[in-house]
């Protein structure tokens, strides 16, 4: 006997079923497709994260390392350790720069949130950044209008900024930005440049930002930041090398005793996606696992109908096992029968999730891919397969003399 | 050989501590071509029997061979396949598939069997056209008399082209005249050749047969010709 014969008449005889049961079928697979909506949406979702967090992770470059105040991802020292450390000051920051030999550029950074003024518009809660020359190289800065400030500026203190994509385009919709003056505390500062368009960096829109000269951060914004000094390193493969070099000269500069723990740290990005990985997985697994469950529920909703379904159809069952029917051929006739109702459940998931996915969209950046909508349909029959097995299973073991008794 | 022969068959149900002997001690055996009435009262074991003779059910102990296969021994799919294969039912209550049209329902047989489309199709018109229901393809059983429902059924037996018919009681849900529709199409598929068993427990459906076989409480009581048995084949009679 032919599979897909039997296939193809199990599926007939399912749709046949279905629609002399269309309400019933219909309330059934309300359970899957809520089920279905909800593992799409966080499948979507999910993968959608992933897609932002490589975006932003992407910019930083493999090959830099950060001296900072405190640790990225899980530290190996208390929090509270690591919050009375004492920042990290500008001379020491300079100090670093001039020991480091295995650096193609070093770039010191401090930054803060402030509001940005231009005649009467407000831009509220700008990343406020001072930078050094390099750090257009460290931090990959592309200028796209202008240019970025010298070292002669940066010497200076001179009141100039260069103004990331989005902020330049809500202070200066109609005009040129280039040689009007923005305010960041009342004070002005020249615009001499914008940066390209960036994209968000854990959530935080890299293009909302004003980047001045670190000298005149210390003078304007604040007086003893804690900063920051990136290294962008000469050979990314002798990553560790280069970070063993940073930390004596770190520990000197900062006057650690020997045996003393280390009063910064030195982070770098697999450190970001290791503690990405680790957390996300978490988070998706049990996500996965509660929008699972209502899936679960769903199943066993169809579970339900299709015990209900075989006891109707007994003499049915009787009928088709008289005039040869294998136990595997109504096996297969009922598990196609619920999968087809799971199908059709899946189908108007993906119908539903889909327009729901394009409102995530906006802080997102997801869509609902091939993949997804493939793997939500296969989701659907292989709950209904699961789901239908054990009623399916009872039909194909019935004895055909007591099934075709049964009225 | 024999087309079939059953040799000592018991058939036990245990209901709780009480063991039903529906059939306690049956040989028979049935040649190809014969008409043959099982006949006796109600309870007497003959739907057992017919179960045990379309392979539905297996045999507590005994022996039957069905064309030089031994069917108490066999698997329930080798089972499900020689009913596909061998055996043809036609029931007292029709049993149609009710969501099916009757090209449908006589096309079953033989997507288990395998065909492809287009050949099942042809056959099972073929085997309407031979019971007269040309014209009633697509007509459901709830759209048909109980005549037709029946021959739907007749049809759907024979579509396979199976070594037995069996019947278990085709004219106890007929009025007389549908009955007698029924019987002469018996007769004709008889005179064609075609194995018949007919089960029932009325005297004048069963004197349709040639031969008829009474039973009582699970035991044959009697095994001989009918008259038109007599008439027909003076010379078997002593081979029975
Ligand atoms: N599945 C069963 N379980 C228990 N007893 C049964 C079963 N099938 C038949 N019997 C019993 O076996 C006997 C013979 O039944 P059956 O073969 O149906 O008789 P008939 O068809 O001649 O009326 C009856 O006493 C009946 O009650
Ligand atoms: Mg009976």
């Amino acid at each position: 006997m032919r599979i897909t014969t039997e296939l193809a008449e199990g599926i007939r005889i399912s749709w046949s079923a279905i629609a002399a049961n269309k309400l019933r079928a219909g309330l059934t697979t309300l359970g899957i497709v809520i089920g279905i909506v909800t593992v799409t949406l966080m499948a979507t979702a999910i993968t959608g994260i992933n897609t932002a967090f490589r975006q932003s992770i992407s910019q930083m470059g493999t090959d830099v390392l950060y001296i900072q105040k405190f640790q990225w991802g899980p530290p190996d020292q208390e929090w509270w350790t690591m919050r009375n450390r004492r920042d990290i000051t500008i001379s020491e920051a300079k100090a670093m720069m001039r020991q480091i030999n295995n650096a193609v550029a070093v770039s010191i950074e401090a930054s803060t949130g402030r509001n940005i003024t231009f005649k009467g518009r407000t831009a509220r809660g700008v990343w406020t950044v001072g930078n050094t020359v390099e750090s257009a190289i460290v931090r990959g800065l592309v200028v796209k209008q202008g240019r970025f400030f010298t070292e002669g500026e940066v010497d200076g203190a001179r009141p100039v900024c260069v103004l990331g994509a989005d902020l330049a385009a809500n202070l200066f919709p109609v005009e040129s930005p280039l040689g009007q003056k923005v305010r960041i505390d009342g004070a002005p500062f020249e615009v001499i440049g914008v940066i390209d368009k960036m994209g968000t960096f854990l959530f935080g829109n890299l293009d909302n930002q004003i980047i001045i000269p670190i000298t005149r951060y210390l003078t304007q914004v604040a007086h003893r930041p804690d900063v920051s000094i990136m290294v962008k390193v000469k050979r990314p493969e002798d990553m560790d090398e280069a970070k063993e070099e940073l930390r004596g000269i770190a520990r000197k500069v900062r006057h650690v005793a020997p045996g003393k723990p280390d009063d910064f740290s030195i982070n770098q990005q697999d450190i970001l996606i290791k503690t990405f990985n680790r957390v996300g997985g978490a988070i998706a697994t049990l996500g996965l696992f509660i929008t699972g469950l209502s899936l679960f529920v769903g199943g066993i909703g169809i579970m339900n109908i299709m015990f209900v379904s075989v006891a109707e159809r007994t003499r049915e069952i009787g009928i088709r096992k008289a005039i040869g029917a294998k136990k595997r051929t109504i096996l297969i006739q009922f598990l196609s029968e619920a999968a087809t109702i799971c199908l059709c459940g899946g189908a108007l998931a993906v119908a539903i999730a889909w327009p729901i996915t394009l409102l995530l969209n906006t802080f997102l950046p997801t869509s609902m891919s091939l993949p997804i909508v493939g793997l939500a349909l296969f989701t659907s029959i292989a709950t209904g397969v699961v789901a239908g097995f054990l009623p399916a299973y009872r039909a194909a073991c019935m004895n055909p003399v007591d099934a075709l008794r049964n009225e | 050989m024999s087309l079939l022969r059953l040799q000592n068959i018991a058939r036990r149900y245990q209901m709780g501590t009480e063991t039903i002997h529906a059939l306690r001690d049956v040989s028979l055996s049935i040649e190809r071509g014969e008409y043959v009435a099982i006949m006796g009262p109600s309870g007497s074991g003959k739907s057992t029997l017919m179960n045990l003779l379309g392979c539905l059910d297996s045999p507590t102990s005994g022996e039957f061979i069905l064309n030089g296969s031994r069917v108490s021994e066999m698997e329930d799919n080798d089972l499900a396949e020689i009913r596909n294969k061998e055996i043809g039912f036609v029931f007292q209550s029709f049993n149609l598939l009710p969501r099916s049209d009757a090209l449908h329902n006589v096309e079953l047989p033989l997507i288990y069997a395998g065909f492809p489309s287009g050949e099942r199709r042809e056959m099972a018109k073929a085997a309407l056209d031979h019971v007269g229901l040309g014209d009633r393809m697509h007509h459901r059983p709830n759209e048909m008399s109980g005549g037709q429902r029946q021959r739907v059924a007749v049809a759907r037996a024979l579509v396979n082209n199976p070594s037995i018919l069996l019947a278990d009681e085709p004219t106890g849900n007929l009025d007389s005249r549908t009955g007698t529709e029924i019987l002469a199409l018996f007769e004709e598929l008889s005179s064609k050749g075609n194995t018949i068993i007919l089960v029932t427990h009325e005297e004048d459906v069963a004197v349709n047969a040639r031969r008829m076989i009474r039973i009582r409480d699970g035991l044959i009581a009697s095994d001989e010709l009918t008259h038109k048995g007599l008439a027909a084949t003076p010379a078997s009679a002593s081979s029975k």
